[in-house]
């Protein structure tokens, strides 16, 4: 890994007690969103760069806590001075987005109508409200327009609504294995992780925090369902193979394989942390997210709005998000003859391949964000 | 596939070009000649390239590149999408030579070719010596060239009629990129190493 990492860092949080008004047709009264920032922003407020978080991501992007030197950001290895998100050059912000479960107003924190946590009482979030409190974070922070905006899977969903919600606010687009909306499969997907969580006995109809309880089992067996399809079958094939942990078949329904093993720690870790409300608002933000569905789904009428540089990137292993999903985004954008490239990349970790820190994929990445102009 | 070598054909592009264009280049290599048409003609300019080299080499130049293989046609581009839609010293590493060419004139108005003539005097000389042609514009070894089609100035314009395409302007240039000219079509084929085409569609 070239570069290095930008070190101690530490979350702030901002309140905004102007009401927003969500897609849903729900308002949150007030709110807040906590961020971290790296690098100096420019006196011309020129050098700003958004980086979106996917389904379980948050602010925390990149850097360590000062107590805490294990607990490093989840993009680490592309941020930092001499990295392609090089922290010389520009100022980097990562928020948690509303909904969330590491400090932003969410399902785990309290409403302040009742004092108890908001449960299933908080409104469904869509990715144009996420935007929307994004663009009220950059009011804050002074930033008139990004340089760029980046994310990859869900996060390039936030990069490419921002293109056309704020044409004006954005100069450049990253979308990383990502797709102009979800396919069947797609959301069948989210639908069996939902119905994992929305049946567990430990669920409550989403009030479970006054229980005492969290529905672990069905976020557990909801990550485990994800982390496959974030996985190619190759990448699975090689690190696991049919491997045995003890060797023989032992005729039970005990972790035999490894990547049974495997999936289940994944699944224990993450529904040690996580909220599962927080996991069924981002599912369904994943789900509703279609910009080109108010242009009768013709998405060369709805990227027409946009004036940003993009900046478009698939992995050939991914086969949630495949390659073919990050076309119709090029297409989309060559048809308005709109400034775009478009890289696919050969990486065999499947969608989970844009976390990964790839000297050729960072290289596209650090090529494109070089070029631009502050 | 790279733009590295000779560049004549570059100017006589250049020429072809208008300010404000929109002009796709086939196998784009390092976008090099994109950055000199937008540098230097004002256009506005987009590349295909199949390497991920070239693609962040074209990146770095600040050109737009689309990584693609040509060989799967162009379905990411709309009809008519663009004013030109360049080939350059491409063609001969191209399988599906029809193809490749019907799709150019669907997403452009016009389509400019290049290509090295195998019935340039000093490659059929080669031929006659006993070995297969290394030249300014062949710059491989028979072993490890990227060439798939082996055809001459002659054989791509019969191909021209034979698909009903309008050869708009032709210009023909030896191994130094000086302009030939020639009474016939047989001498100027004899006496070429690179042909430019531009071409349209019949009416």
């Amino acid at each position: 890994m070239s570069g290095q990492s930008v070190g101690a860092v530490h979350s702030q949080c901002a309140h905004f007690s102007e009401p927003l008004r969500l897609r849903s047709g729900g308002v949150l009264p007030a709110y807040d969103l906590v961020y971290e920032t790296y690098g100096t922003l420019n006196a011309a407020k020129s050098n700003a760069i958004l980086v979106c978080h996917a389904l379980s991501g948050h602010h925390h992007v990149a850097g360590h806590y000062a107590d805490q030197p294990d607990n490093i950001g989840w993009w680490d290895n592309i941020i930092g001075p001499g990295r392609p998100l090089d922290t010389d050059r520009f100022f980097i912000v990562g928020l948690n987005n509303l909904g969330g479960c590491h400090g932003s107003t969410g399902p785990s924190t309290p409403n302040p109508a009742t004092g108890k946590p908001w449960g299933a009482d908080f409104p469904i979030v869509a990715v144009s409200d996420w935007v929307e409190a994004q663009a009220r974070l950059a009011d804050r922070l002074g930033i008139d327009a990004w340089a760029a905006v980046i994310g990859g899977s869900l996060g390039g969903m936030q990069a490419l609504r921002w293109s056309i919600s704020f044409p004006e606010r954005i100069r450049h687009a990253l979308i990383v294995a990502s797709a102009p909306r979800l396919s069947a499969q797609n959301i069948a997907f989210n639908d069996v992780a939902r119905q994992a969580i929305l049946t567990d006995p430990d669920f409550h109809g989403g009030h479970y925090y006054e229980h005492g309880v969290r529905p672990v089992r069905g976020l557990r067996l909801a990550r485990m369902l994800g982390h496959i399809t974030y996985l190619s079958d190759d990448q699975m094939g090689e690190k696991f193979g049919r491997e045995l942990r003890n060797g023989s078949f032992s005729f039970d329904y005990d972790v035999e394989f490894e990547i049974e093993s495997y999936l289940r720690y994944q699944g224990d870790k993450f529904a040690g942390h996580f909220d599962a409300n927080t996991y069924l608002l981002m599912t369904k933000a994943l789900d509703y997210f279609d910009p080109a569905r108010l242009d009768g789904g013709d998405l060369k009428t709805t990227m027409a709005r946009t004036t940003a540089g993009f900046l478009v990137v698939s992995f050939t292993t991914d086969w949630r998000f495949t390659p073919a999903r990050s076309r119709e985004i090029v297409a989309a954008l060559l048809a308005n003859g709109r400034n775009v490239s478009y890289a696919e990349i050969d990486l065999n970790f499947g969608h989970d391949s844009f976390l990964m820190p790839d000297p050729h994929y960072h290289g596209v990445i650090d090529a494109y964000l070089r070029n631009i102009v502050l | 596939m790279m733009h590295t070598l000779g560049r004549a054909d570059f100017d006589v592009i250049a020429g072809w070009v208008e300010p404000g264009h929109r002009v796709l280049d086939l196998g784009c290599g390092d976008g090099s000649l994109l950055k000199r048409l937008i540098e230097t003609r004002g256009v506005q300019g987009w590349g295909v390239e199949i390497e991920g080299a070239n693609v962040i080499a074209a990146i770095r130049n600040g050109v737009n590149v689309i990584q693609s293989n040509l060989e799967n046609g162009l379905a990411d581009f709309a009809d008519d999408a663009f004013d030109h839609v360049v080939l350059s010293r491409t063609l001969q590493t191209v399988r599906h030579t029809e193809g490749i060419l019907r799709e150019m004139l669907r997403v452009g108005r016009e389509a400019v070719v290049s290509f090295p003539n195998f019935a340039y005097w000093k490659n059929l000389r080669s031929v006659l010596d006993g070995r297969m042609p290394v030249s300014e514009d062949l710059p491989y070894q028979w072993y490890d060239s990227p060439n798939v089609r082996f055809f001459t100035l002659l054989d791509f314009e019969a191909l021209c009629v034979q698909m009903g395409l309008i050869i708009r302007e032709r210009r023909v240039l030896d191994e130094k990129g000086n302009p030939v000219e020639a009474d016939d079509e047989r001498a100027l084929n004899f006496l070429g190493s690179l042909a430019v085409f531009r071409l349209t569609r019949s009416r």
